[in-house]
């Protein structure tokens, strides 16, 4: 980015879905580190979807339709931060071939495009935060999310962040790159077929030894560690936002509820 | 070869169950892709030369008939001739002709991914015409009785015992007690069975990497040297291409071939690269003396100008093959035609019609290795999702999913209504998964909760706890007002 960054730029925070509806941790840990590294945020009542899923199952009419619900309720700030690859790159790169016909709405696809961004890349490249600094004595192995990895290039951002974890040790597995078969709806389409490549992901993670699995996308990580449990590892899945903002005092992702005093 | 796209999800889960295959798959798996980033890791230019090879043949899509006659001008000028064809009905016939002009009993063929989707050795058979296959994994599969499973190494999903198994079932000529335990065994075996039907073959029929208009040659690549045994040996040499195979120049010729063996088999070369152009010249010592060209569109010229356009820039290399998590889990005898992997589920749609290979384009994560790996820069995962985009908008039909989804995008376009409604799923889900942290399974949800739990929401939805001004509340487990 050329621009000048505003002192206190002012952040939409765009959810997602599946943080919002399944696990607003992610969502209050993606808060705290924008806030923390200067950004006022603003989290609008009026956003629901991507379109991601309507996107990717052929439907561009619906997809366009809330496309443009997106870009009204977010065009007004600074910039659009998603805690996710997936979602983020939707906006960033796939929202501009919904409006070739048109105009004026591809131009402002276009601006809102160019102010999107998934969080690691926001706060590694473009915010270029210092801020973070959390605690965490584990050892941890880093699954790249596809969309993440290879439509946005996050690869050494999130891992250059986990250094700064105190007490943290990552692992890198074999596979770190491969698709764990989630895939949005492919998974319930041919869950033989994403059973095998999940398998062969949970497989590699098993072989990292360590104690927790971290990620940048909520649904690979819900993927993984629905089958982590069901194959009876207690192995501690967690949204990367929540490490690096310190907030891991709940349990992880479909691990049981941690008993209190 | 029959077609069995149609029954896909049952071809993926038998392939799934077969141990033997899932042990040839894995070898696939760690092989070529490591092969493949040593040679491109040697060569920095790489991924200049993957634009130039991807500018190529945009410019020859562009201008298709004026290559097309041109290269038809020098493959005359050079004493051959050039068949067009329009489908696989038109090019079988030809070539039944040539054969038959030719007194044809035997036919040699070296490996060629058109011959399979024209179905030729089928119907030389019931002709009388034998055909042979000569590429060592194609000879296997022949034995077999089966399609080839990738497009580059065709017997892939076969293990060494199987090749054994074949061998002394069908060389009942040689001694039953002979020693088979050793690969070069069995290379020395096809070999010394193939030699003398080189020999005698009529016809050889051979594909074509490329056909270069500027010269009217047909270029050959192989590792084991039988394309060049196929066309020089027999009095007949037919070539049988699809259209898009066109290059202008020789130069455009050696760059796409920079591109080709490193994506395949990660060699800088292959081992054999011949041109061949029209039939024996007087001052040649071999060569054949008829030199004909199938020239297949097959429903390709529909693709120009579509949506679809850059996947007729494929050289077949078989990269997204090998990157590929869907190939990697089920193989290629499971897409259920010619051509599998990526490139097959873009492909076979725009052949043989959306509505028999429509699941093709869907059994994808769109994950995107196959892209980041292809020479030709084809956009693989665009491509799949522009099928389902015409598929989606020509169905007036509605499956349980697509009825699903069309509600999920209903409602996310009423931001009011979709926070209650889905505020009281995530309460339901929530109550009854928190404790445990996950569910084992859910009604209308098996496609999930058969393989996988789903994990428990955490109870409030992040959009209400965050407009009553909770701030942090992690644990979920119920609504706390923190002052801010």
């Amino acid at each position: 980015m050329s621009e000048a960054i505003p002192t206190s730029p002012h952040v939409g925070l765009f959810v997602t879905c599946l943080v919002d509806l399944t696990r607003p941790s992610v969502g209050f840990a993606t808060l705290k580190l924008l806030e923390l590294a200067g950004c006022q945020v603003s989290v609008p009542v009026m956003q629901t979807c991507c379109g991601q899923p309507a996107y990717n199952s052929g439907d561009r009419s619906d997809t366009r339709d809330i496309a443009k619900q997106v870009i009204e309720t977010f065009e007004e700030f600074d910039y659009i931060v998603a805690p996710s690859g997936s979602c983020g790159g939707m906006i960033s790169h796939h929202y501009l071939d919904l409006f070739k016909d048109d105009d004026t709405w591809e131009k402002r696809a276009k601006n809102l495009a160019n102010k999107t961004f998934e969080l690691i890349v926001f706060l590694s490249d473009v915010i270029k935060t210092n801020k973070i600094n959390g605690q965490c004595k584990t050892t941890a192995t880093y699954h790249d999310s596809c969309s993440g990895l290879r439509e946005l290039s996050i690869k050494d951002q999130p891992r250059e962040f986990l250094k700064n974890i105190n007490g943290l040790k990552l692992v890198e597995g074999k596979k770190s790159e491969v698709c764990c078969g989630f895939g949005g709806l492919f998974c319930v389409k041919y869950p033989d077929i994403s059973e095998k490549m999940l398998d062969e992901k949970v497989d590699d993670i098993l072989q990292t030894e360590t104690e927790m699995v971290l990620g940048g996308d909520l649904g690979c990580l819900m993927n993984i560690a629905g089958r982590l449990t069901r194959r009876g590892s207690e192995k501690e899945v967690r949204h990367i936002a929540e490490v690096l903002a310190d907030m891991t005092h709940g349990p992880g992702i479909a691990a049981p509820e941690k008993t209190e005093a | 070869m029959e077609m069995k796209t149609t029954t896909f999800k049952e071809n993926a889960r038998t392939a799934i169950a077969d141990e033997t295959l899932q042990i040839e798959l894995d070898r696939l798996s760690f092989g070529f892709p490591e092969k493949r980033k040593k040679a491109v890791d040697r060569m920095p230019e790489f991924e200049q030369l993957r634009e130039q090879a991807r500018d190529i043949k945009n410019h020859v899509l562009a201008n298709l008939d004026l290559y097309l006659e041109n290269y038809e001008d020098r493959v005359e000028k050079h004493g051959g001739q050039v068949h067009w064809c329009r489908d696989a009905k038109a090019a079988r016939e030809q070539i039944l002709k040539i054969c038959k002009a030719a007194d044809a009993k035997t036919v040699t063929k070296s490996k060629s991914m058109i011959g399979e989707e024209i179905f030729i050795n089928d119907f030389l058979a019931k002709n009388g015409i034998e055909p042979i296959e000569t590429d060592l994994g194609e000879y296997i599969i022949q034995l077999r009785g089966e399609p080839p499973s990738h497009i580059i190494a065709p017997a892939i999903h076969v293990s060494k015992a199987q090749v054994e198994d074949a061998f002394r079932r069908v060389h009942t000529d040689l001694p039953a007690d002979r020693n088979l335990e050793d690969p070069a065994a069995l290379l020395q075996e096809a070999r010394g069975q193939l030699r003398n039907k080189f020999l005698q073959a009529d016809v050889g029929l051979t594909g074509a990497n490329m056909l270069v208009a500027e010269t009217g040659s047909n270029v050959l690549v192989t590792n084991e040297g039988n394309a060049d045994l196929t066309y020089a040996l027999p009095r007949v040499h037919i070539v049988i291409a699809s259209i898009e195979k066109i290059v202008p120049t020789l130069e455009d010729a050696s760059t796409i071939l920079r591109v080709l063996a490193r994506s395949a088999t990660g060699q800088d070369m292959s081992v054999y690269t011949t041109f061949c152009t029209g039939p024996k010249r007087f001052e040649d010592p071999d060569g054949p003396e008829e030199y004909h060209v199938i020239l297949l569109d097959n429903g390709r010229t529909d693709l120009l100008g579509s949506e679809f356009e850059e996947i007729l820039r494929c050289i077949r290399c078989s990269a997204c093959l090998n990157h590929c998590p869907i190939y990697k889990a089920i193989g290629g005898h499971a897409y259920g035609w010619v051509y599998p992997g990526p490139m097959g589920a873009v492909l076979t749609p725009g052949l043989i019609g959306m509505e028999d290979a429509s699941d093709l384009p869907n059994a994808s994560t769109l994950c995107g290795k196959c892209e980041s790996v292809c020479p030709m820069g084809i956009p693989l995962p665009k491509l799949l999702r522009s099928w389902r985009t015409r598929h989606f908008e020509a169905k007036p039909t509605r499956s349980l999913g697509q009825i699903t989804l069309k509600f999920w995008a209903w409602l996310a376009k009423r931001p009011k209504l979709y926070h209650k409604v889905n505020g009281l799923i995530i309460a339901t889900l929530g109550a009854l998964g928190r404790r445990k942290g996950r569910i084992k399974w859910i009604p209308f949800a098996s496609g999930w909760t058969s393989k996988r739990d789903f994990p428990a929401p955490m109870g409030n939805t992040f959009i209400q706890q965050y407009h009553k001004g909770a701030r942090g509340d992690t644990s979920g487990r119920r609504l706390r007002e923190v002052k801010k």
